[in-house]
């Protein structure tokens, strides 16, 4: 026999048996799982971001069918996915507000100043240990991005040694909140749109003397607000986010030009 | 008393050019008050001490400023007489944040005390000597800042053997622990007459590298005065010769497990100032208010030994010996190996801060990191006898798991493995951020651990 047919023929008879083998064990060996798992699964983002506190979208959705787990935890997904999955559930959910995280900071490279060159590792962790990346300032950003490379979504960039977050894109997971050393980085609700940017706890002329936009403690902004909104914590002053404030007195008041607006909204959709 | 030769000898360390030779046979000089002196609150290891006084404050010479908040803390007494001018947060010498006193003195240097404690301390039992070198503030002064208290405590069940001096003093440039030997031999060995004291029936190893002849006679011919197997070794000129683990294999063979304290292959060390100050605390009732440091580097007119208030500022310092040649490039806050380069010369003397290296711009270089070429310089230039090449990849890439593996926690951050590596690595930062990493990583698994068992 022609040796070619022959090898065809062989080969060809191994992978049928081998696939009636596979089919047969798929039959009896089969995992009996519950189907609604799957389903929610798809419902889900699929970011596998962990935001819910649970190992990725598969573990979520298992404990959201088994464990009778809330379904308003899905960070990424927003009210949408809430909405989907409270009506294929048949339960009452609310949706929480969305988060969004927000860095702290507004000192970059033109209005910090920098006191020397760090020639080091390019990660924030590193550079914390021998005093920082090269800005004077000991409390702000060090700009190495060590938050950009650990987002998921790629949502914070780095200008000008500064780190900024698109709320657009971030999905509060909140992996960047532990991975600054300066404790920067805070998850938000994204209605909250007035910020004090800056977390130096050094007494006004030291801030001055570092960052053009620094706050100086002049307690200038809780005066106007009677402290709701904004209270002071030490040498700063602080944006209480758990009550909503809408004041542009204090951006307009502030001296430093610490105080800005910046909205946490998703653009809107176009129809 | 007779020398020794050490009969072990480590692995690893590096030969650098030890630049001592500018001060090495300078006398130590004392320079005047400065006006203002910071002391921070945080010289020592573990949780910062709590202030005693407040802005506005009179403080007198030897007064305690700030009492230990909690077992591994220290106190700290003002350097000189004065008054306080600013309790709180300030940038200093070791790159951190610290609650800093600054006091504004007068000039007078009225003391506290005056009077040394009544009555033989030899009859004192061990527990009110430790008690005396807590209250006076004695910490490590080599370089760690240990709480002496602490260490001359073992947990019962512990017992120490071997009591080792340690004044081999191998970091280049610094000649200040090499001075000390020379000109107050006398008041080490009566340090090291309380530890015998404590430790009754320890031997007593006195450790100098052979770089160092004039010390290791000199206190030879002062150690005679003490009772019991007491012996003066002399070790091999190397770096790192005087850090701990090593200095404990050079001189008992053991090695000290890996996680493990010098107190589980029974051996104690303190550095040789730290033993002239407990000598000071318990026989004459002084804290510990100043110390002696280098002062040097190619780019000081000046380069001097000075025994210097704690809270001096660097400024001062550098002031009094005749200021800088001409730019400053980089100054370091210790010696070139174990040092940290600072920002400004704003910072301060503490307890701990052996030399001050003023560096100029042409003697400093700024190296890009290149990657690992598996030389394998670094791995036998450890003397820690760990992978360097190998943990330093592992922090890089943020694979933890395996830089715990190949046990960066036994790091000891001496720097041979960054002179030697011909890509220029950051090796030691990099070290420092794994520990860093695995440290939070264990933290992350014990509390997964507990969660599961609960």
């Amino acid at each position: 026999m022609d040796p070619v047919l022959t090898q065809t023929i062989i080969i060809g008879l191994t992978g049928l048996i081998c696939g009636a083998i596979l089919a047969i064990a798929a039959h009896f060996l089969a995992v009996q799982e519950n189907p609604r798992i799957e389903k929610v699964t798809g419902l889900l983002p699929g970011l596998n971001c962990g935001a819910c506190g649970f190992a990725g979208c598969a573990d979520y959705a298992k404990a959201i069918v088994t464990q009778a787990a809330p379904v308003n935890l899905c960070q990424p997904g927003g009210v949408e996915t809430v909405a989907i999955l409270a009506a294929e559930l048949g339960v009452q959910a609310v949706a929480a507000e969305r988060l969004v995280a927000i860095v702290l900071c507004n000192g970059d490279d033109s209005r910090a100043a920098r006191s020397v060159v760090y020639n080091g590792i390019a990660d924030c962790l590193a550079a914390e240990f021998v005093g920082g990346s090269g800005k004077a300032c000991r409390y702000g950003c060090m700009g190495l991005g060590t938050c950009a490379r650990i987002c998921p979504v790629s949502a914070i960039r780095i200008e000008q040694g500064l780190a900024i977050v698109d709320p657009a894109i971030c999905i509060a997971c909140g992996k960047c909140v532990p991975a600054c050393p300066r404790t920067l980085i805070k998850l938000i609700p994204e209605s909250r749109s007035i910020h004090v940017l800056c977390h130096s706890q050094d007494r006004g002329p030291d801030v001055k003397k570092v960052c053009s936009v620094g706050c100086i403690a002049c307690t200038l902004c809780v005066k106007i607000c009677n402290g709701q909104g904004i209270t002071m914590n030490g040498q700063l002053a602080e944006v209480d986010y758990s009550v909503p404030l809408d004041n542009d007195e204090v951006i307009e008041k502030c001296p430093a030009h610490t105080i800005h607006r910046r909205t946490g909204r998703k653009p809107e959709k176009p129809a | 008393m007779n020398i020794i030769s050490s009969l072990f000898s480590g692995s690893g360390g590096i030969h650098p050019n030890d630049s001592k030779k500018g001060t090495a046979t300078q006398a130590t000089v004392t320079p005047p008050i400065p006006p203002l002196l910071a002391v921070s609150l945080s010289q020592h290891l573990g949780a910062p001490s709590k202030p005693l006084v407040k802005k506005g404050d009179a403080v007198l010479k030897g007064q305690s400023i700030a009492d230990s908040n909690g077992f591994v803390s220290s106190r700290v007494h003002a350097p000189t007489s004065g008054k306080v001018v600013f309790v709180g947060p300030r940038m200093t010498a070791s790159g951190k944040v610290a609650t800093v006193v600054e006091i504004e003195t007068d000039g007078l240097d009225q003391p506290f005390i005056s009077e040394p404690p009544a009555g033989d301390w030899t009859t004192l039992p061990p527990r009110e000597l430790i008690e005396r070198i807590h209250q006076a503030g004695i910490i490590g002064m080599g370089g760690a800042g240990f709480p002496t208290h602490v260490k001359l405590s073992p947990p019962p069940g512990k017992t120490i053997q071997t009591l080792i001096v340690n004044g081999a003093e191998c970091e280049p440039f610094l000649t200040a622990d090499h001075r000390l030997m020379l000109e107050q031999a006398e008041s080490i060995i009566a340090g090291i007459g309380v530890l015998q004291h404590i430790f009754k029936d320890a031997q007593v190893r006195i450790a100098i590298e052979d770089n160092k002849p004039d010390a290791l006679a000199a206190l030879a011919r002062a150690a005679d005065k003490l009772t019991g197997d007491v012996q003066i070794v002399r070790l091999r000129t190397a770096y790192p010769q005087g850090a701990e683990k090593q200095l404990i294999y050079s001189i008992t063979g053991y090695e000290v497990p890996s996680g493990g304290l010098p107190m589980d292959v029974q051996a104690l060390v303190e550095n040789v100032a730290t033993a002239q100050a407990i000598g000071e605390a318990v026989i004459r009732g002084l804290p510990l208010i100043e110390r002696l440091l280098t002062v040097t580097g190619p780019a000081l007119a000046q380069p001097r030994n000075i025994r210097a208030l704690i809270g001096t500022p660097f400024s001062d310092l550098i002031a009094f010996c005749g200021g800088p040649r001409g730019p400053i490039g980089r100054l370091i806050c210790g010696g070139p190996l174990m040092g940290i380069a600072q920002s400004s010369l704003a910072g301060a003397v503490t307890k701990t801060t052996s030399g001050l290296l003023v560096l100029p711009p042409e003697r400093e270089a700024l190296f890009s990191s290149m990657p690992c070429i598996s030389c394998g310089r670094c791995v036998k230039a450890c003397p820690m006898r760990l992978l360097p090449s190998t943990l330093s990849e592992a922090s890089e890439t943020e694979q933890d798991a395996i830089a715990e593996e190949f046990n960066v926690l036994d790091c000891i951050e001496c720097g041979c493995c960054a002179y030697v590596c011909p890509a220029h690595r950051p090796m030691v930062q990099h070290m420092r951020r794994a520990k860093v990493r695995v440290q939070s990583l264990r933290k992350q698994r014990d509390a997964q651990k507990k969660k599961q068992t609960s």
